[in-house]
C-alpha cells in the first residue's frame, strides 16, 4: 500500500519528517513489542515470510507420509499412533501409556497400550493451550498457558474425563511464548518456562525465564534468566545437568540468528536474551550498554529460526552404542527464513566434558526439497525398549523409531 | 449388485443419521438463515461468510465443535459435524460471493485514522492488500462492522481466543477508540 500523508495535525509533523530524510516510502513505526518489529517493509522477499499455519485436523493414518521421513541406515521409522490434532509435548507412564499434550488444541491425549494393541483416547479437554505433560508416580501434570495442574491416578481414570486440580498458578498470562514445556528433574522438581512475551521485548521480571517447583505446587523458585522461549529440555543422564534450547529471536536476518543449547552448570544464569544473541552478537535495538561477554553463551547453535523444541538425551540400550548419552532435538523448522531450515530430528553429540562436538540432521524429510512441510516435528521420548517416540503437530500424529530388523512393532 | 449396495448403505445411513444424511449443499440454507445469501450477513453481529478463506473456516468449525470458541448457537450447531464435514463446509462457504462494502455516507476523517492504524500495525501484512486473508488469516474486507467491533474486543479481553497467538499479539497497543475505527474502515473498504 502506498504511504498516504496523514492529515490535520499530523500533517505539520509529517513534513518535518520528510524534509529531514528521504521516508516517503516508509511506514510508521511499530507499537512497542510488536512481532513484526524487525521486518523491513517493502521487501517483496521479508512480506513472503509468516508462520506457517498447521492443519487443523489431524492427517489420516493412510495419509502420513511415512516414506518420505528419512531415518539413517539400520533404523525404522513407524507409526506409532495418529488422529490426535496439533500433537505436542509427551510423557510416559509405568503401564507404557503415552501422554500427548496440544498446543492449538484444548486436548491432553492419551496413547494405552494393551498387548502390542495401541489406542488413544482423549484424556482431557477444554484446556488452555496444554502444550506440558509430565508424569511421575501415578500423577500426570499439565501445563497450560498460564497454570499448572495435576491428575492423580491417571492411569485408572484415562476414559473418564478426570479434572485437573491446579498446583500452581502464578504465571503471567500472555499469549506471545505463554505455552509451556514442563519436565520433572532429578531432583523431583517441576521445570517450566515462561517465555518473554513478544518476538524481541524488554520484560518485567515474571518472564524470560525456568522455574521449578515442588510436585505439590509450593517453593516455586527461578533458577534461569534470559531464556527466550525454550520449549524443550532434560538433565544430562551423567551429570544431571540441565541442556536446554531456546529460539531466537525473528526478524534479524535470514541467517541469524541461530537458535541455541544451552546448558545450566549452577543456578541464577542469565543467557542473554533479549540483549545478546547466540552468544555473540549484540541486539540491535537492545545490545547497546550490554555485551555479550556479560552472558552464559550456548553449548552449541541449532540453526537460524529452526524452531529446536523437544529434546532428550539417549538412555535406552536398543540403538548403537554410540548413540547413547548423545541428544536428540526435535527441530519444528522455520517461517522466518526465505529457504526453510529445520523440520528435522538432529543428532547432537557431546564430548566426555558435555561439550558439544556436533550437531546434524539425524530424521529427515518433514521439509520437503520444494521447500514445504509435510511433518514437523515437536518432541521426543525415550521408550522403555530403547526405541524413539516423536511427535509431529503437523500430522497429529507419533512415530516410533527402532533400529535393528527385528525391532519394528509390526515385525514382533 | 454394486447399485444395490450402495443404495441399501444410502438407506442405512439415512436411517441412523438423519441429519447428516443430507449433503452440506443442502444444509448450508440453514447457516445462511443468520449468515446471509450471496455471502452478506443481514444479522447484527452475525459475520458474513462470503468468499471466507476455507482454511479460516475449517479452524473455526473446529473450535465451535470443541467449544473452544463459544458462540450461541454455533456451538450446538456444529457439534455432530465430523472432520469431514468440516471441511465440506469450508470450501463451500469460500465460494461464496464477497460482502460489499456498507453503504452509506462516509466519514472520510475517520477513514483517514484508520488507514493511518492499519499501516502502524500493519494489518495488511497477514491480511493482505485487500483484506482477503489468506489460509488461517480471515477475508476482513467489508465484513459487518458490528461483528468486527465484537472480533477485536473479543481478543482485545482475552474472551475471544485465537486459534494461535496472532491477534493476541497485534490487538495488544490498539485502543477501544481505534478498534470502532478500524472496523468502520475495514467494513467500507473498496
Amino acid at each position: 500500500m502506498e504511504y498516504r500523508v496523514p492529515r490535520g495535525p499530523l500533517l505539520a509533523a509529517t513534513f518535518a519528517l520528510l524534509a529531514t530524510t528521504v521516508l516517503a516510502q516508509d511506514k510508521p513505526a511499530l507499537p512497542p513489542g510488536s512481532p513484526l518489529i524487525g521486518r523491513p517493509d517493502n521487501n517483496p522477499a521479508a512480506e513472503k515470510l509468516a508462520p506457517v499455519p498447521a492443519p487443523p485436523l489431524a492427517a489420516a493414518a493412510d495419509k502420513i507420509p511415512l516414506d518420505k521421513f528419512k531415518a539413517p541406515k539400520g533404523f525404522n521409522l513407524e507409526l506409532y499412533a495418529s488422529g490426535m490434532p496439533n500433537a505436542r509435548s509427551m510423557t510416559i507412564d509405568e503401564k507404557g501409556t503415552v501422554f500427548v499434550g496440544s498446543r492449538l488444541q484444548d486436548k491432553v491425549y492419551a496413547i494405552t497400550n494393551k498387548n502390542g494393541k495401541r489406542q488413544v483416547h482423549v484424556l482431557v479437554s477444554g484446556l488452555y493451550r496444554p502444550n506440558g505433560v509430565a508424569y511421575k508416580d501415578g500423577t500426570l501434570y499439565i501445563a497450560e498457558l498460564s497454570q499448572i495442574s495435576k491428575i492423580e491416578h491417571v492411569e485408572d481414570q484415562i476414559d473418564k474425563s478426570p479434572k485437573p486440580v491446579v498446583i500452581y498458578s502464578d504465571l503471567p498470562k500472555d499469549e506471545a511464548h505463554g505455552w509451556k514445556y514442563l519436565a520433572i528433574g532429578p531432583d523431583n522438581k517441576l521445570y517450566f518456562e515462561v517465555g518473554q512475551p513478544g518476538n524481541n521485548v524488554l520484560h518485567d521480571d515474571a518472564h524470560g525465564q525456568l522455574r521449578r517447583l515442588n510436585l505439590d505446587g509450593s517453593g516455586a523458585e527461578k533458577i534461569a534468566f534470559g531464556i527466550r522461549n525454550t520449549v524443550g529440555f532434560d538433565w544430562s543422564p551423567k551429570t544431571h545437568e540441565l541442556y536446554f534450547t531456546d529460539n531466537g529471536r525473528d526478524w534479524l536476518s535470514e541467517d541469524l540468528p541461530n537458535d541455541k543449547l544451552n546448558r545450566i552448570t549452577k543456578l541464577g544464569l542469565d543467557f542473554g536474551e533479549p540483549y545478546c544473541h547466540q552468544g555473540n552478537i549484540p541486539d540491535v535495538e537492545f545490545g547497546w550498554g550490554h555485551d555479550c561477554k556479560d552472558y552464559v553463551p550456548p553449548v552449541a547453535l541449532m540453526g537460524p529460526h529452526a524452531a529446536a523444541l523437544g529434546m532428550k538425551f539417549y538412555t535406552g540400550t536398543m540403538f548403537p552404542a554410540e548413540y547413547r548419552g548423545q541428544i536428540f532435538v526435535a527441530r519444528h523448522g522455520s517461517w522466518n527464513r526465505t529457504k526453510k531450515f529445520g523440520g528435522d530430528i538432529a543428532l547432537v553429540k557431546l564430548n566426555s566434558d558435555g561439550s558439544v562436538k556436533s550437531v546434524e540432521p539425524f530424521v529427515t524429510g518433514f521439509l520437503q526439497p520444494d521447500n514445504n512441510y509435510i511433518g514437523r516435528p515437536v518432541d521426543v521420548m525415550n521408550m522403555p525398549d530403547g526405541s524413539l517416540l516423536i511427535s509431529d503437530d503437523w500430522n497429529g500424529a507419533v512415530y516410533r523409531l527402532s533400529y535393528g530388523p527385528n525391532a519394528k512393532l509390526a515385525g514382533r | 449388485m454394486r447399485k444395490l449396495v450402495a443404495v441399501a448403505l444410502a438407506f442405512a445411513s439415512f436411517a441412523v443419521l438423519p441429519a447428516t444424511a443430507q449433503t452440506v449443499k443442502e444444509r448450508l440454507p440453514t447457516c445462511l438463515a443468520c449468515h446471509g445469501e450471496n455471502g452478506q450477513s443481514q444479522t447484527p453481529n452475525v459475520p458474513s461468510l462470503g468468499a471466507q478463506q476455507a482454511f479460516y473456516v475449517t479452524v473455526q468449525l473446529l473450535m465451535f465443535r470443541e467449544n473452544m470458541r463459544v458462540a450461541t448457537p454455533m456451538n450446538d450447531m456444529t457439534r455432530s459435524l465430523t472432520d469431514d464435514d468440516l471441511k465440506s463446509f469450508a470450501a463451500i462457504i469460500s465460494t461464496l460471493p464477497a460482502p460489499q462494502p456498507a453503504t452509506g455516507p462516509v466519514d472520510e476523517a475517520r477513514m483517514q485514522r484508520a488507514r493511518a492504524l492499519v499501516e502502524q500495525n500493519r494489518c495488511n501484512f497477514c491480511h493482505k492488500q485487500d483484506f482477503a486473508g489468506q489460509d488461517n488469516v480471515p477475508h476482513i474486507a467489508d465484513q459487518r462492522e458490528d461483528y468486527l467491533v465484537k472480533a477485536l474486543r473479543g481478543y482485545k479481553d482475552n474472551s475471544r481466543h485465537g486459534y494461535d497467538a496472532s491477534m493476541a499479539d497485534v490487538i495488544a497497543p490498539i485502543t477501544d477508540p481505534q478498534i470502532l475505527d478500524l472496523a468502520y474502515y475495514i467494513a467500507r473498504v473498496k
